[in-house]
């Protein structure tokens, strides 16, 4: 139950550093941690106890023991995937807003208001 | 004193022996992606991670004397058309997208489970070259005259 | 059969278009000038061959329990027509509108991929299928908010982004709490096990809610729509506004909370409230922009409003307005933006205050404004007044006479500031002179197509069409247990 609630402080840290720090950078980063939160969570769902890896292989038979479920290890790495997309666009955004503002402070980033 | 590019020469002997092995290690990776935890997504990551370095070590100008970009960033592309002519191909053999259509082979081979093994290389591909790419043109700014999109 | 073409095409044509465009965009436009008329060929022949069928498509030569399939009913036809048409306008605008800009191929890659994704969301069976396609459509709306580099639109993409990642973690959160509870994915097999207004169901129904409602751009989650939909260009703003929002955000929704959960009443209730409050407060947010474009994006959140509260009212007429005002919306609010994207392009403004009489230079686009005004004003006979007017109805039918008063005032403010847009920007007293750009063909025919479906779509209320084209949608979305039974195949 621990494993649970821990997880979900991880995600607070990261909505906590999006919604709270001015630099992009850490925005970006904050960002990146709510999405481990997120895989950490579906790898939990995933556990069954006293279970092995998913995989065969050709010197140990299949026999009685339980396997964890292979399925949100699909999702994750999907997950994984596109959250590495959205990292990369989001830091080439803030290359570009860089140049254009010459700053990385987004409270004097305000030419859209309103 | 003249500012040479990238980091000193100790890294660069390293670098000239070990970046080999790390595109060997990712082709293994890509190639086992049946048989053992990776597949084509991570063993990408990882060749894409070797030319990275290169391009730490020497410089971003070394880099791009060195490899030819216009047909890497060629090969992307290239490889989803691929990746989606498979698919189409199991649309007219065997009436599903995506179908394994190929011989399936014997457990625990390295030539097995049919077409998994090329849409694992056809992958790695696509994933190498576009997060080189991308890494290769956010390197390209510079911050005084500007840079391209 | 023909259903993983409409994800086959523009994803081929996509890479088609990377792979051989040289440093003019001369086969960009070939390809997906072709791959869009075939899309709207392929939806118009399964929307109108659909009726109360489900089409299910497994991929992979895999069965249910562990396919990724793909079901299209009445419904998903339906948005796939929607796409596709305003998909097919927006193409034809923007192949004359980005010539002074910027042309590249590069914007052509993207708006395939764009396409993809919303082809991909509406056609899919399965939940994760569904947060894949979502992405790669939001990857493609982040680049092309952005196209064009100026400093507003950085900062505009840089703020959507941000929001749909975490609109993005939310739905991934959501799904992880759905498979502990199903341990499944499909959406038929989901709806199947979950039990009824139990703790999963609130949680995840919560958690969905949310990050799809910020892709809808309801009004607690709308911060982000103002800023990117006035500094795109104007044909990413009208797909934007007038195609992403309903196929990412209302489609979801209505998905997820009628054919999955069931219509649990403490999730229509609240989207009731929400509805009412986008509609009230976006309007008198509108009326006082003096930017053009900032002013229409403002009347997107409000007509959502109006959507969300026919489907939280959850009759069969409130349903039935709701899903006619998501194809007039798509339609005249792809026009207005259309108007805006000529009038910035002529005058090089878009500033209220500063534009003039515009009858004498800018014909088309003044009358084909006026019509658009007209429709979402809601006067008949154009398409506007029939969605409103059922929504309306069926709201005071239902026993909620409020909301029905909340939508009149609604309308009474949509129709103020939209007169502000005509009689400041339109029919102005000051008379301005005209830059030297030339208005291409392409663009007026996209303008007069889709003020001419403003008001060709009202025949569509007329009770005879109506059992053919309207019926089976709301049959579609209605029915929880015929939904599972027609996936399943049973």
């Amino acid at each position: 139950m621990t494993v649970y609630l821990l997880c979900f402080a991880l995600l607070l840290v990261g909505l906590y550093g999006l919604l709270v720090k001015r630099d992009m950078i850490r925005i970006i980063i904050a960002s990146g941690i709510m999405g481990y939160a997120s895989n950490l969570l579906l790898i939990l769902f995933a556990y069954k106890r006293g279970g092995l890896y998913p995989i065969l292989e050709k010197s140990k038979a299949v026999g009685e023991r339980v396997m964890v479920d292979p399925l949100p290890q699909a999702l994750v790495l999907t997950s994984i995937v596109i959250e590495l997309g959205i990292t990369a666009m989001l830091v080439a955004l803030a290359i570009r807003l860089f140049e254009k503002n010459k700053t990385f402070d987004i409270t004097k980033i305000k030419r859209l208001s309103g | 004193m003249k500012q040479e590019p990238g980091l000193t020469i100790i890294a660069k002997t390293v670098t000239r022996i070990s970046v080999w092995l790390i595109i060997l290690y990712g082709i293994y990776i890509i190639l086992h992606g049946h048989l053992s935890p990776g597949g084509g997504f991570a063993g990408g990551v990882v060749i894409a991670l070797a030319f990275l370095n290169v391009m730490l070590t020497f410089g971003h100008e070394t880099v791009t004397r060195w490899l030819n970009i216009d047909f890497l960033h060629d090969l992307e592309p290239a490889c989803g058309a691929m990746y989606l002519a498979v698919g189409i191909l199991g649309i007219a053999v065997s009436g599903s997208f995506l179908a394994n259509f190929l011989n399936k082979g014997t457990l625990f081979n390295l030539v097995s489970s049919g077409n998994i093994l090329v849409l694992n290389i056809i992958i790695g591909i696509k994933v190498a070259m576009g997060l080189f790419t991308v890494v290769w043109a956010l390197a390209l700014f510079r911050f005084d005259d500007g840079g391209e999109k | 059969m023909i259903l993983p073409f409409f994800i086959i095409i523009p994803l081929l044509a996509a890479f088609l278009i990377a792979l051989i465009s040289g440093d003019r965009d001369y086969w960009a436009i070939i390809v997906s000038v072709l791959a869009m008329i075939s899309l709207a060929v392929l939806a118009l022949f399964a929307f109108i061959t659909i009726g109360g069928k489900t089409i299910v498509y497994e991929m992979g030569a895999w069965k249910i329990p562990y396919a990724i399939c793909l079901a299209v009913d009445a419904f998903s036809a339906f948005m796939l027509v929607i796409i596709s048409v305003i998909g097919l306008t927006s193409l034809m605008f923007s192949i004359f509108y980005i010539k002074h800009r910027s042309p590249s191929w590069k914007y052509y890659a993207l708006f395939m991929l764009l396409v993809t994704g919303m082809n991909g969301v509406v056609v899919t069976g399965d939940l994760f299928n569904l947060f894949v396609f979502m992405e790669i459509a939001l990857f493609a709306a982040y680049a092309l908010v952005s196209y064009g580099s100026h400093a507003e639109e950085f900062e505009a993409a840089f703020k959507y982004a941000i929001m749909g990642s975490i609109s993005s973690t939310l739905v991934l959160v959501g799904i992880a709490v759905v498979y502990s509870a199903t341990s499944t994915l499909t959406m038929a097999l989901i709806a199947e096990r979950l039990p009824q207004n139990s703790a999963v169901m609130f949680w995840s129904g919560g958690l969905f809610l949310a990050a799809f409602g910020l892709k809808a751009a309801i009004m607690p989650f709308h911060a982000w729509l103002p800023d990117a939909h006035s500094s795109a260009p104007a044909p990413i703003s009208s797909m934007l506004s007038g195609v992403l929002i309903k196929s990412l955000g209302v489609y979801v929704l209505i998905r997820l909370f009628y054919n999955i959960y069931g219509a649990p009443p403490v999730f229509l209730t609240i989207f009731r409230v929400l509805g009412s409050i986008s509609i009230i407060i976006a309007s008198f947010l509108a009326i006082g922009q003096w930017d053009l474009k900032r002013l229409l994006a403002y009347s997107s959140i409000s007509q959502v409003g109006f959507i969300l509260l026919g489907i939280g009212i959850g009759t069969r007429w409130a349903i039935l307005g709701a899903v006619f005002h998501i194809l007039n919306h798509a339609i005249f609010k792809a026009l207005l933006f259309y108007n805006a994207g000529t009038v910035e392009m002529v005058l090089g403004t878009r500033d209220l205050r500063k534009m003039g009489n515009l009858t004498r230079i800018l014909p088309y686009t003044t009358t084909t404004s006026m019509v658009a005004t007209f429709s979402v004003a809601g006067i008949p006979p154009f398409n506007g007044f029939f969605s409103k007017l059922i929504i309306i109805i069926a709201a005071i039918a239902a026993g909620h006479p409020v909301y029905g008063g909340i939508a009149i005032v609604g309308s009474l403010l949509t129709l103020v500031y939209f007169m502000k847009v005509q009689r400041y920007g339109f029919h102005g007293e000051k008379v301005v002179e005209m830059e030297d750009v030339k208005i291409g063909w392409g663009m007026r025919t996209a303008m007069i197509i889709l003020a001419v479906l403003c008001l060709a779509t009202s025949i569509l209320v007329v009770p005879g069409i109506r059992e053919t084209t309207l019926d089976p949608v709301v049959n579609a979305i209605m029915d929880k247990t015929g939904y599972i039974a027609r996936v399943m195949g049973r």
